[in-house]
């Protein structure tokens, strides 16, 4: 059976396809998979997305210009069941879920990773803006996750999740390049996606607008009051799924000063409205921590914390705070820390782990 | 003596090139022989004490040769290319099959100097319509038929479609019943969902655990309106053979019309309305080593048929549109090649089948065959490994350089569960783990042991 055999995931972009294009020629026996995570009925409207039908078929010409196998598989059940079912329950919380973070570790670096083993791969490999580094601490291989060379590009806020038994068997062939070295490679390479533009938006959301998404997924929730934070009701709003902590456009309220979406009280079915410097957010719990190479803190732990995935890593305090749980500090209050998004701690280039806003 | 290395893509010839270039080979190159297919048409010819050397290097560069032959004065005689990849083994014929050399040649003349148009007065149109005649000819005496029983079509689905809708659109005003079966092919079984759409009755009859259709629940399901039986001569997932000569016999004394899709039999078994009491019959070429792009339906009673392309006289009316002459060409080429070889087929074929079972069954715990033991399509070997996913195992081989297929070839590319298996009553766990083994000529027994050898290694890698 083969050894060097890699099961690359193609999303029929630029990075996947040069992480395809490398590892082919370090002399791999590459081979390309594509998801399929759309429901059939879907087909049309998602045409230009990330991973829709068009996707597919950039990925598949890729394969053909590299002259390595491409299977299509599909996953959209997967995908319903571990993606969009926790996007909109997360909404329906009030919160405001990071479906990326969830497909990287349930289904690209679970079910496909899994798949991949049984594919006869030895590693899978995707095209993320990251790097994985094996040391050897007293004997035993340890993986730790670092940053993605290009600092604009890094997308290691998403593979906090990522656990050793994972780690092991990936591989980001383009986390060491700078995206235009990532296109030129694709352009010398002849790929006919080397001057593709990135994607920004979340692969199922057509548009961006994610609030048809939910409504067409057939989530609406009681409408209820909008209130300040001394609790005075200012307006009335239309389903807390509709509001994100820190939002200020659409709120609905007419104010002097504007309003910023600051607490969603899922309880109270209250939106929670208030000035700018209401959302900054001096310390907050995190739950479901992982740690990546080490384990959580025992007193405390100086990290660089980083609360979406626009949002600097800034200097913070980890102290453990109970079972599955720890209290992060910042050194200077931070604005808008929302529930639902991932914390990631950072030491250096080094993803220490992470976990979920409470 | 001399040794030719064939690749599998233009591509991975010139790499081929490049490398023995490098590392100071000597080579040259050679067209390929007519006989031997593969996806460059160039061949690279390399000295005997090199062949070592150069297997080695290429496992190195990653190049992938597809057949080492060694260069005879009587041609090319095929090596085992000793540690070099895979070289790809076709076992997936009940999807499509290579076109025969035979074929092609006889359609060349009709892709370059013979343009005409078969309804042409002069000579270039006279020569496309002697040419379409005497492929008529030829399909007719593979069916059993008389030549003015053939209507030339784009493809067995539709082929299917003038054959069920063509009997029903004549009795629009009346509607009526279709009996049909519930393992008939996509192209017989939506049109009969789209009857019932427009207010025709269609009653699906069961089949057993191996696939099979009892002609007793057909002449059961008979109403004092059925106008129509379609049952398909063999299945294409688990190649399991009908009775149509009972199915035919019930028919004809109820004096109702009997189709069968005999898409998957034809070339592999005797199709024959002479000794099967059938009114229509659909075929494929590129089921039987001709091209795609043409079918046919044999149609005792023509003036029956309502066409489901309007416009000019062609086909007698049944079909109007050009012919498609190269095609037509093909299918009749295909028809006599079919012929000629229909003796040998089922019992060299059967056994190749049946030796890749015997090897497989003996190397996997629990593997089970889906389809009838005995009456079955000569080449079809459908089986299901437990606890292993079919679309995996599938791709496994694929990348091992063998060919199969998880039931029907999917136009999407993903495979949902096979509507064949459900209605054998298949538990959904043996569905999951089924894949399909269709054979056809160019396999040797050599090749037929190494499939079931890989087949069985993979399969112990996969359940570890």
């Amino acid at each position: 059976m083969p050894k060097h055999r890699v099961a690359v995931l193609m999303s029929g972009g630029v990075d996947s396809s040069v992480a395809a294009l490398v590892l082919k020629r370090q002399g791999f026996d590459v081979f390309g998979i594509t998801i399929k995570v759309w429901q059939e009925e879907c087909e049309k409207v998602q045409r230009e997305n990330c991973c829709g039908p068009r996707a597919v078929a950039d990925a598949r010409r890729v394969c053909e210009v590299l002259d390595i196998p491409f299977y299509l598989l599909n996953y959209s059940r997967e995908f319903k069941e571990d993606v969009i079912d926790y996007f909109c329950a997360e909404y329906r919380r009030g919160r405001t879920p990071n479906p990326c973070i969830v497909c990287n570790q349930k289904l690209k670096f679970g079910r496909l990773l899994a798949r991949a083993r049984e594919l006869g791969a030895a590693k899978i490999a995707s095209g993320h803006y990251a790097s994985i580094e094996e040391r050897y601490d007293g004997g035993v291989s340890k993986f730790s996750l670092r940053k993605g060379k290009d600092a604009k590009k890094d997308q290691s806020y998403f593979l906090f999740e990522l656990a050793q038994d994972q780690l092991c068997d990936i591989l980001f062939p383009v986390g060491g390049m700078d995206k235009a070295a990532v296109r030129g490679l694709a352009a010398g390479a002849g790929l006919p996606v080397h001057d593709k533009p990135d994607s920004v938006e979340i692969c199922f959301i057509p548009g961006d607008d994610y609030k048809a998404f939910l409504s067409a997924q057939g989530i609406a929730m009681p409408s209820g009051k909008i209130v300040d934070t001394s609790g005075k009701v200012v307006g009335r709003h239309n389903g807390i799924h509709l509001y994100t902590v820190g939002q200020r456009k659409g709120i609905g309220v007419a104010a002097k000063k504007p309003y910023y979406v600051v607490r969603i009280d899922p309880r109270e079915n209250t939106v929670v409205v208030g000035g700018n410097d209401d959302l900054l957010v001096k310390e907050f719990v995190v739950e479901m921590p992982h740690w990546i190479a080490c384990g959580g803190p025992q007193t405390s732990l100086c990290v660089d914390a980083k609360i979406r995935y626009n949002a600097p890593a800034v200097p913070a305090v980890v102290h453990p705070a109970g079972k599955a749980k720890v209290r992060v500090v910042f050194e200077e209050p931070q604005r808008a820390v929302t529930p639902g998004q991932a914390a990631v701690f950072y030491q250096g280039e080094f993803v220490l782990g992470g976990g979920w806003i409470a | 003596m001399k040794y030719a290395l064939v690749f599998h893509t233009t591509h991975q010839t010139m790499l081929a090139e490049e490398a023995l270039s490098l590392n100071g080979f000597f080579f040259d190159t050679l067209p390929l022989p007519k006989d031997i297919k593969a996806g460059c048409t160039l061949a690279l010819s390399v000295k005997e004490e090199d062949v070592a050397g150069i297997v080695g290097l290429f496992r190195n560069e990653n190049i992938v040769i597809e057949g080492l032959y060694a260069v005879t004065e009587h041609g090319w005689r095929k090596e085992a290319a000793e540690g070099t990849a895979a070289v790809p083994f076709y076992l997936d014929c009940n999807a499509t099959t290579p076109v025969a050399p035979e074929v092609v040649n006889a359609m060349l003349p009709f892709l370059e100097d013979e343009f005409g148009n078969a309804s042409s007065i002069h000579s270039y149109g006279r020569m496309a319509r002697s040419a379409i005649d005497q492929a008529r000819e030829h399909v007719a005496a593979l069916l059993g038929a008389d030549p003015s029983e053939i209507v030339f079509t784009g493809c067995g689905s539709e082929a299917n479609n003038l054959a069920v809708k063509g009997m029903a659109f004549a009795r629009l005003g009346a509607r009526g019943h279709v009996i049909t079966s519930a393992v008939e092919h996509a192209s017989v079984l939506n049109v009969c969902r789209y009857l019932e759409t427009i207010g025709f009755d269609v009653t699906y009859l069961p089949v057993d655990s191996a696939g099979m259709v009892d002609p007793c629940a057909v002449e059961k399901a008979i109403r004092h309106d059925t106008f129509l039986i379609s049952v398909q001569w063999a299945n294409n997932e688990v190649g399991t053979v009908q009775p149509v000569a009972a199915i035919g016999e019930i028919a004809r004394d109820r004096k109702i019309l009997f189709h069968s899709d005999a898409v998957q039999a034809a070339g592999k078994a005797a199709v024959d309305a002479l000794a099967v009491p059938v009114d229509m019959m659909t075929i494929s070429a590129h089921k039987f080593n001709g091209p795609k792009g043409v079918g046919a339906l044999y149609v005792k009673h023509p003036h029956r048929l309502v066409p489901l392309i309007h416009g000019g006289k062609h086909e007698r009316g049944m079909r109007a549109g050009t012919e498609n002459v190269p095609g037509i060409v093909g299918i009749g080429a295909a028809a006599m090649l079919a012929m000629e070889r229909i003796g040998e087929y089922p019992e060299r074929i059967s056994g190749l089948r049946d030796l890749l079972w015997r090897e497989v069954s003996a190397g996997v715990s629990g593997v089970a065959l889906n389809g009838h033991p005995e009456e079955r399509l000569p080449n079809t070997l459908n089986l299901s490994f437990p606890g292993i996913d079919g679309e995996s195992l599938l791709i496994n081989l694929d990348l091992e350089g063998i060919k199969a297929s998880t039931g029907a070839a999917c136009s999407s590319g993903s495979i949902a569960a096979s509507h064949v298996l459900e209605a054998m009553r298949v538990p959904a766990e043996r569905i999951k783990g089924s894949i399909r083994f269709s054979l056809g000529f160019g396999l040797t027994e050599e090749d037929v042991r190494l499939v079931a050898k890989t087949v069985v290694e993979v399969v112990r890698r996969m359940k570890k």
